[in-house]
């Protein structure tokens, strides 16, 4: 569709958001990154079935332990869309990454030393 | 007749019990049972003194009916299972007879969630039948529950509560019937505003012969307004309150709505007499025990027998 | 299976306090299968803990190990040669992993990351609920196979009490009284008159209240 999206989201992808699992969403917190979102097929439409129930699940716990560790829960997001919706899949990297950058960069980040891309 | 108590003096001659509540205080302030007791002196044949009721720590039933029994009032110890272990319960037991105390109430005991010590352990190291259980043992065997011998039984008249509308519906006789069978001689029931379906209950009950081993002894309760009638039909579990009482409690004018309440506890009371198996009522008119006399007048249950 | 619940992320900092080198250990038995101390829960927690630590701009070391059972000695011995490495050990285990681990290596602090509940089910996944108190005198067979001990609030031999409203307990709208579970299941089997037999008074030796138990087979000692 050759439409633009900002160009520090990451694309990181997975057959379905129901193999991304806590552990992963975290290990990217702690490598720095200053959000992290999931795009998820629409409910009801999961190749795999639940797939993206289950990330939706885990999102919302991930929300809870990162609000325990305080970087806040609004770091991380659950966003469903489909293939096709390549409008919503801009609009939604627009969004978080706004959100984002009102929030700051992670305190994981500004801490470490030479901190910037990994 | 096992007991000096006056509630089965009256029931073994055939006659109509009235009992009341009184509810000790959440201080150590003797004046506070004595007045209560003194509103209720003449009017009623026994005085139940709750068991730390709804879990709030509040004087001991045992000392609260001691200092009605020094009035020469005739207490009821409530016991409830929740926070004493067997030792404890058997220790009060002999220590209530000791100080002259003819009558028990034995109940499990509102779990301590609701009170205000719900960080404390509950005990219930025994339930509300094995404590009728033990309270007969000691008084027609003479043995503790370890089956040592007791030296100087303990003469308390065995009582309990039952909810004719509670659930599981239908197990309500049975679970009577299991009371009974441990030894219970009376039954107070919780407070009764739907005539016919505690007529029903009473129905069950006699056809098991329970009424006669048994004396029922049937729960009132006056309503203040109809903001305590709604809330005892809505908020209050196994409560039945229909709704023509309701009704009536509400198109009555605000001021007029505490002798309404009477009326209706008045009439209920009428009505419960008629029920064949019923001896007695119990009247629970909470935190409004000034009103008692007045109800027992016009329910014509005054003046109380002489025994 | 046991069952328990991380304890509060505030506490574990306050528990691991200035200690720089913890060995964080999980168990692959009961606490993996209720998700609370497994691989999965051991990898979670030790990368929140050094997002946190990050985040204080500290340097800490966090090993992630997890043993088949922490309840048996051959186990724990596992970690022998490791183990002098490390300040503390955080166990995820059950109360009595954590407890045989400090008593394996009585020299090193162990500490408890997750508050031990109960002895319960897989009623779905994710869903665990208590079944069964340890009272060592089962009564199951004379109540429908209900437990009145654990699963009734008040531990009732002879329930239900007054508090028993719509088939749930007086103390929890979302808990079923135990009680109105064994008069239906009594109800469906035709046998409701089993419910007028009166269950005696317990003897509560056997339990906990007869002080810490022991169960020891001669024959399987070598």
């Amino acid at each position: 569709m050759r439409l633009s999206y900002p160009t520090n989201v990451k694309v990181v992808r997975v057959p379905c958001t129901g193999r991304v699992d806590i552990p992963l969403i975290l290990r990217a917190f702690e490598s720095g990154v200053d959000g992290v979102y999931l795009a998820g097929c629409l409910e009801g439409e999961c190749h795999f079935l639940k797939g993206n129930l289950r990330a939706r699940r885990r999102v919302e716990y991930v929300k809870t332990l990162l609000d325990e560790v305080g970087l806040g829960k609004e770091r991380i997001e659950m966003f469903n869309m489909s293939a096709s919706q390549g409008q919503r899949f801009a609009e939604v990297a627009r969004e978080m990454t706004e959100r984002i950058r009102a929030l700051g960069p992670s305190p994981v980040k500004t801490r470490r030393e030479g901190g910037g891309e990994n | 007749m096992k007991t000096n108590s006056r509630i089965e003096k009256i029931l073994s001659s055939g006659g109509f019990v009235v009992t009341a509540e009184c509810g000790p205080p959440r201080g150590a302030d003797a004046e506070v049972i004595r007045k209560k007791g003194e509103i209720l002196r003449g009017f009623v044949d026994g005085i139940n003194v709750t068991d730390n009721q709804t879990s709030v720590v509040r004087m001991s039933s045992l000392s609260a009916c001691v200092i009605l029994k020094n009035m020469g009032l005739e207490p009821i110890l409530q016991m409830v299972c929740r926070d004493r272990n067997r030792i404890a319960l058997q220790s009060d037991i002999l220590g209530a007879a000791a100080l002259g105390i003819n009558n028990i109430l034995c109940l499990s005991g509102d779990h301590q969630k609701f009170g205000d010590h719900p960080q404390g352990k509950n005990v219930y190291d025994i339930d509300s039948i094995q404590l009728i259980q033990t309270v007969k043992r000691m008084r027609d065997e003479g043995k503790f529950i370890g089956g040592e011998e007791i030296k100087g039984k303990p003469m308390l008249f065995i009582g309990a509560a039952e909810n004719p509308f509670a659930d599981p519906f239908e197990i309500r006789a049975a679970r009577l019937a299991k009371k009974v069978a441990a030894g219970c001689e009376f039954i107070q029931t919780q407070c009764i505003y739907n005539i016919d379906r505690f007529a029903r209950w009473m129905e069950m009950v006699r056809e098991r012969g329970l009424h006669e081993r048994c004396a029922i002894l049937a729960g009132v309760t006056p309503f203040k307004s109809v903001g305590m009638a709604r809330y005892m039909k809505n908020n209050v579990p196994g409560m039945d309150v229909p709704d023509e009482m309701i009704e009536r409690m509400k198109n009555t004018p605000k001021e007029k709505q505490a002798e309404e309440g009477i009326k209706i506890c008045v009439e209920t009371i009428e009505k419960l007499k008629e029920i064949p198996g019923v001896r007695g009522i119990h009247l629970m008119a909470i935190e409004w025990e000034e009103k008692v006399p007045e109800i027992v007048k016009q329910a014509n249950l005054w003046p109380r027998p002489e025994v | 299976m046991i069952v328990g619940n991380r304890k509060d992320f505030p506490e574990i900092i306050e528990m691991i306090g200035k200690n720089r080198r913890i060995l964080l250990l999980g168990c692959n038995e009961c606490v993996t299968v209720c998700g609370v101390g497994g691989q999965k829960e051991v990898e979670t927690l030790a990368s929140e803990l050094r997002i946190f630590w990050k985040k204080e701009g500290e340097e800490r070391e966090i090993r992630e190990h997890t043993l088949e059972r922490q309840c048996d000695y051959e186990y724990i011995d596992q970690i022998r040669g490791f183990v002098d490495d490390y300040d503390i050990i955080l166990s995820m285990a059950c109360g009595a992993g954590v407890q045989y681990v400090a008593e394996v290596y009585k020299h090193k602090p162990v500490f408890p990351a997750v508050n031990t509940t109960f002895l319960g089910v897989t009623l779905e996944q994710g869903v665990w609920a208590e079944r069964c108190q340890g009272c060592g005198t089962c009564i199951i067979h004379l109540t429908a196979g209900i437990c009145p001990i654990a699963r009734c609030a008040k531990s009732l031999m002879n329930g239900p009490c007054g508090g028993s409203s719509g088939g749930k307990c007086e103390v929890d709208k979302e808990t079923d009284c135990a009680w109105q579970l064994i008069v239906d299941r009594l109800k469906e089997w035709g046998q409701l008159e089993r419910y007028e037999t009166i269950i005696p008074i317990k003897d509560w030796r056997t339990s906990r209240d007869g002080g810490p138990r022991k169960r020891i087979r001669e024959d399987l000692r070598l």
